[in-house]
């Protein structure tokens, strides 16, 4: 098999993986009823406004928080920076319909905070202000908390990348720390950071929980109440396409205006990092700052949920948790292993012929990301059932065989929906890092005769290690938080963390939900952990002692 | 290269035990079921005990678990579908997602309306929406119907979810069989002009706005303000005390009554043993656990209930045929869409 059969091995990979997606957009050649004209002329400028003030806000605040301590980790000492650097993470592990209602909990009008300014100065609902946790605000408060951290990774490990010498260079022309963080650092860290982004963009748009739970009527939001209020799957499908269709022009636009910049180094001397220890209040104002996001979308929260566990212990069925967490954890690393090897394949096939097919298969691949995980599920519904009924119907015909529903309803459909929809994370993390490898590594190594593969083997893998390790641990994460896809094509008598949370919280009792909630947090954890240590660990260089 | 194949038999190993789907057991039946584990769980398992019958349970939304009987087709391993409205049972009916049953038990233990006239569906547990109001703040003598809540002097003083809401839903849907769609509107309008807040949270936090003085009134169900009654939570309790109930229209039409239903599929593999599992779920004791339990009503007149919902007296139910709630779901969802119900 030449080069060109590879080539065209990994394009029906991309096509196979494509199927779902592809399935929602055909739905756009259906009619559905005149829902449309409705939508049109009641809420679908509404949808449209409430998602893109919602990316906005988010973006903003994701970057705001994701940024600069990845920087100020990297690149200074202050007390409790080393922990910090991966404390950071954490939130990572937090779902965010979860912390929206935990957050809910505690801020509503009804809760104990805002109970106990109405007790303590004697006030009536209406007699004080307090900020509306259930708003446009307060759900990009909640995104923002959990999803900052693809940013923050993704920036620190652009960070940790960065030779030094540029940044020295700079220094030697006078510039300022600050200077070299802002027109040096960070413009180099432009395609990492902006991969965070995209992610956390993504997930923004898909998320169907938290907006749901505050009443905001977002376009995954219309998405559902189409579907399930008028039953109209086929304007819910479309609906769908048209949120594709905004994400591929998001996608496009960032190619676009990156021109044709490249980010990999010249240089290869990696000193280790003279870390600014930094005193004062600066000191101060940089463990704050750091501080703030792992306090706020990490642990005011554990605590709460801890304090709900302990609150309905007795009504909490533990005997059934080491079954649900061994379902989780069997799912999300089979799922993470898959995604990371599917996504490093295609990611370097691409790197070797970046011609249009392969930059629009990995387009169309990317997408699954920004659908949300119910209409990813149906897409993958249609083809695996349509196959298997396809399959029964001939071999009964041919053979008197009745053979049934082979792949529906079994974990391969669902693992299958986690690859569609979290191997963008694995193929945009393992593509910030490979973009940083210089072309020049590659001729090296086939002047000195190796072969692609070896290439990749003995070249790339090791210089990537830590972006192969995040890619692979996100998408563990991703996986461990997944609710929807799960729960409808999932297998009889089979439940998850998530599914357990997801139904209790569903009937309104977030305090007995608290103690599977906290599970999958501590599931996430030590992943999330490892994610942070390795990538320090990654850094070409990299000096144990500092 | 040592780790990558180590990897990939980690992964084969995995899925090995993964993709392995049940084998055939002798005597089972399949449930694909809109309730959540922990509200029909145990039930089924004192059905297998009492039987000896495996029950295999999917829950999701009941919409979900339409797309997936309907793409499955004849193949689906699904013998029962269970929600907790009706409506998504009328639209599994009009999709010929359902069949007929033929059971005395069935039609002798529940009442017409709460069946479908064919048979396709039926009933099994009622739940009433409610008005529930500030005990210290409204005299209940100022509440009378669904239709009065419009009344200006309730302004700025009503608090309910969100439209997208499957039981607002309905309870529109049951306004548009007696009303009319444009007397239905107007009715929207006039309750969206009252709202004391945007729609937000679920049943339980509308009762809690009215427990901390938000609003005065609040559109519920029932059996969420039950459960806030046997909460562990204290608070919990403590908002539940300071509402109490109030049956709507029961001087003409009755409170409006949605049920959780069964029915059986169109291409049930395990026709005998589901039959069986729906006729256990309107007798003596599955109706007493819901009951019990859930803080439902019994489909079945006459089953005794827990003290709370004795608490709330007899009233009056709405014996609109369930049926016309499916036909209006779509229109009520357009009509408050229109009307500016969130």
């Amino acid at each position: 098999m030449g080069k060109h059969g590879s080539l065209l091995a990994v394009i029906v990979l991309c096509l196979l993986l494509s199927v779902p997606v592809l399935t929602v957009f055909s739905s756009v050649f259906n009619s559905s009823d005149g829902v449309w004209q409705h939508l049109v002329d009641t809420l679908l400028w509404s949808y449209i406004f409430q998602s893109l003030q919602l990316m906005l806000g988010v973006g903003f605040m994701v970057l705001v928080l994701g940024v600069a301590p990845a920087w100020l980790v990297t690149m200074t000492r202050f007390p409790g920076s080393r922990w910090l650097e991966w404390a950071l993470v954490l939130p990572l592990a937090m779902p965010a319909y979860i912390i929206a209602y935990t957050y809910t909990g505690m801020l509503d009008v009804a809760g104990p905070v805002q109970g106990f300014i109405r007790d303590t100065f004697d006030l009536r609902f209406g007699d004080y202000w307090f900020p509306q946790i259930r708003s446009t605000g307060g759900a990009i408060t909640m995104l923002s908390l959990v999803l900052y951290p693809y940013v923050y990774l993704l920036s620190r490990m652009a960070f940790l990348e960065q030779s030094v010498c540029v940044l020295e260079v700079s220094r030697t022309l006078g510039s300022s720390p600050w200077h070299a963080f802002t027109r040096v650092a960070v413009p180099l860290a432009r395609p990492a950071i902006i991969a965070g982004l995209a992610l956390v963009l993504m997930e923004t748009l898909a998320d169907y929980g938290t907006v749901q739970y505050f009443g905001i009527s977002t376009f995954t939001a219309g998405i559902f109440r189409t579907w399930f209020g008028m039953g109209s799957a086929t304007a819910a499908a479309q609906l769908s396409a048209v949120l594709m269709l905004f994400i591929l022009v998001l996608v496009i636009a960032e190619q676009w205006s990156r021109n044709r910049a490249r980010y990999h180094h010249t240089s290869t001397r990696y000193s280790h990092l003279p870390r600014l220890r930094l005193k004062s209040w600066k000191m101060a104002g940089a463990l704050l700052y750091c501080l703030l996001p792992v306090l706020l979308g990490f642990l005011i929260p554990v605590l709460q949920l801890a304090w709900w566990a302990w609150d309905t212990h007795a009504l909490v069925d533990f005997s059934a948790f080491s079954q649900l967490v061994f379902n989780s954890l069997r799912l999300a690393f089979t799922a993470a292993l898959i995604a990371l090897m599917l996504g490093m394949l295609i990611t370097y096939a691409k790197r070797l012929q970046p011609g249009l097919p392969m930059r629009t298969a990995t387009r169309v691949l990317g997408l699954g990301y920004a659908v949300p995980g119910t209409v990813i599920a149906v897409g993958v519904l249609i083809p695996f059932a349509w196959l298997d009924n396809s399959l029964d119907a001939w071999m009964r015909a041919q053979f008197g065989i009745a053979t049934g529903l082979l792949l529906s309803g079994t974990l391969i459909a669902v693992v299958f929906a986690y690859i569609v929809r979290f191997l963008p994370v694995a193929m945009n993390t393992v593509e910030a890092g490979l973009g940083k490898i210089k072309p020049s590594m590659d001729d090296a190594g086939r002047s000195m005769g190796l072969g692609s593969w070896q290439i990749l083997r003995r070249i790339h893998i090791p210089m990537l290690k830590g972006s192969l390790l995040t890619a692979a641990l996100l998408v563990f994460v991703d996986v461990l938080k997944e609710l929807p896809a799960t729960l409808i094509l999932r297998p009889f008598n089979f439940n998850t963390l998530a599914i357990r949370t997801y139904e209790l919280a569903n009937q309104e009792r977030l305090t007995e939900a608290a103690a599977s909630a906290l599970m999958i947090v501590v599931a996430g954890i030590i992943p999330v952990i490892i994610i942070s240590l390795s990538i320090s660990a990654s850094r070409p260089g990299h000096d144990k002692r500092t | 290269m040592k780790k990558l194949l180590l990897s990939m038999f980690a992964v084969s190993a995995l899925s090995a035990g993964l993709f392995v789907s049940a084998a055939a057991q002798a005597a089972e039946v399949n449930v694909y079921s809109g309730r959540e584990e922990n509200l029909i769980k145990p039930l089924l398992d004192r059905f297998t005990a009492a039987t000896g019958i495996t029950v295999n349970l999917i829950t999701a939304g009941a919409d979900e678990l339409t797309t997936r009987l309907e793409l499955e087709g004849a193949n689906s391993p699904a013998d029962l579908l269970l929600t907790v409205d009706v409506g998504r049972l009328l639209r599994a009916k009009e999709l010929g997602l359902l069949q007929s049953v033929d059971s005395d038990v069935l039609e002798s233990q529940i009442p017409a309306q709460y069946r479908d006239s064919e048979g396709q569906w039926f009933g099994v547990s009622l739940r009433a929406r409610v008005v529930v109001y500030d005990k210290d703040r409204v005299d209940p003598a100022q509440l009378s119907t669904y239709e009065d809540l419009v009344d200006p002097k309730w302004r700025g003083q009503i608090c309910v979810r969100s439209s997208s809401n499957i039981y607002n839903q309905s309870m529109t849907a049951a306004m548009i069989s007696h009303h009319g769609v444009e007397a239905t509107e107007q009715w929207a309008r006039g309750l969206v002009a009252n709202f004391a807040r945007d729609p937000q949270g679920g049943d339980r936090d509308q009762i809690a706005a009215v427990a901390i003085g938000q609003c005065q009134l609040a559109i519920v169900n029932t059996y969420y303000l039950a459960g806030m009654m046997n909460a562990t939570n204290e608070e919990q309790r403590e908002q539940a005390s300071k509402v109490a109930v109030f049956w709507p229209n029961q001087a003409d039409r009755g409170a409006h009554i949605n049920i959780s239903g069964v029915g059986l599929t169109a291409h049930a593999p395990n026709r005998t043993e589901a039959v069986q599992l729906l006729e256990y779920l309107v007798s003596d004791e599955a109706q007493t656990w819901y009951a019990e339990t859930n803080n439902e009503f019994p489909v079945r007149p006459g089953v005794p209930v827990s003290a709370i919902l004795q608490g709330w007296g007899q009233f009056k139910a709405d014996e609109l045929a369930l049926e016309q709630l499916g036909t209006h779901n779509a229109e009520s969802v357009r009509l408050m869409d229109r009307a500016g119900w969130r």
